[in-house]
């Protein structure tokens, strides 16, 4: 039960910074902590919409990472759903990505190596960029 | 408007600038007015006429593999004024790149980063 998800949603623009945080925190705690937990939360800030949802042209996004079966995903978008606030969400599984971009990642590294002698080679890496220094030997 | 006269620079988007066969990323370089098998402008004429503009897929030059739905710079720069994702032989992406770029712009969509329809504010 390894599954690592992003749930991304979208709150209304009035809302206030403790509202926001309490609800974050009904959410933290309404999921049980054995079905998973929420790695970790991340606010994304005041965003202007690409369109229109429930008249609203702005949102505060928020975005959180968590690690934990469908069941704790299914428990966290009812209450998303009933929320009046919350105007839009989205649930991203992102494992297997997360698995291909390491491995991907592992790859270019190890053939960085083969390749060490030469000061060439700026591959610039995927998500976690900037990481490998470009091996200037 | 057959001014085909110059370097295969200029022109309207016809081609499908994509050779075939297994490519590397970015290593094999695309050597432009080959023969390009069932190109159009058939028998050569000095060269030209094969493919202009060798457009390669953006991702596969600069390494980039981490196409998500949350970098809607990115993810903007192929999608055109009127929201629409363009299609890859104007932008010159390849395939698999062109399945994860569309549905991470979808996605964008959905969680309004990207319009569904109009200019992207």
């Amino acid at each position: 039960m390894n599954r690592v998800y992003e749930l991304m949603f979208i709150v209304r623009p009035d809302m206030t910074e403790e509202d926001l945080d309490k609800l974050i925190s009904t959410l933290q705690s309404a999921v049980p902590a054995s079905s998973g937990t929420i790695k970790s939360v991340e606010k994304m800030g005041k965003r202007r919409l690409a369109y229109t949802v429930r008249r609203f042209h702005e949102g505060i996004y928020v975005l959180l990472h968590i690690q934990g079966g469908g069941e704790i995903i299914h428990e966290l978008e009812r209450r998303l759903r009933v929320t009046e606030q919350v105007i839009k969400f989205l649930t991203v599984r992102v494992d297997e990505e997360q698995k291909r971009l390491a491995k991907i990642k592992s790859i270019r590294d190890s053939r960085k190596k083969v390749s060490a002698q030469a000061p060439v080679t700026p591959e610039a890496a995927a998500a976690p960029a900037g990481e490998a220094p470009a091996a200037t030997a | 408007m057959a001014d085909e006269t110059k370097a295969p620079e200029q022109a309207s988007s016809g081609e499908r600038p994509r050779s075939d066969g297994p490519r590397p990323g970015g290593d094999r370089p695309r050597f432009g007015g080959g023969g390009r098998p069932g190109g159009p402008g058939g028998p050569r004429e000095g060269g030209r006429k094969f493919f202009r503009r060798k457009k390669v897929c953006k991702f596969c030059v600069e390494k980039i593999e981490d196409i998500n739905y949350k970098d809607y710079r990115l993810l903007g720069q192929f999608v055109a004024e009127s929201g629409k994702i363009v299609p890859r032989r104007l932008t010159g992406v390849c395939s698999p790149h062109q399945h994860r770029l569309s549905s991470a712009i979808k996605m964008a969509r959905n969680i309004a980063l990207l319009p569904f329809a109009g200019k992207i504010s």
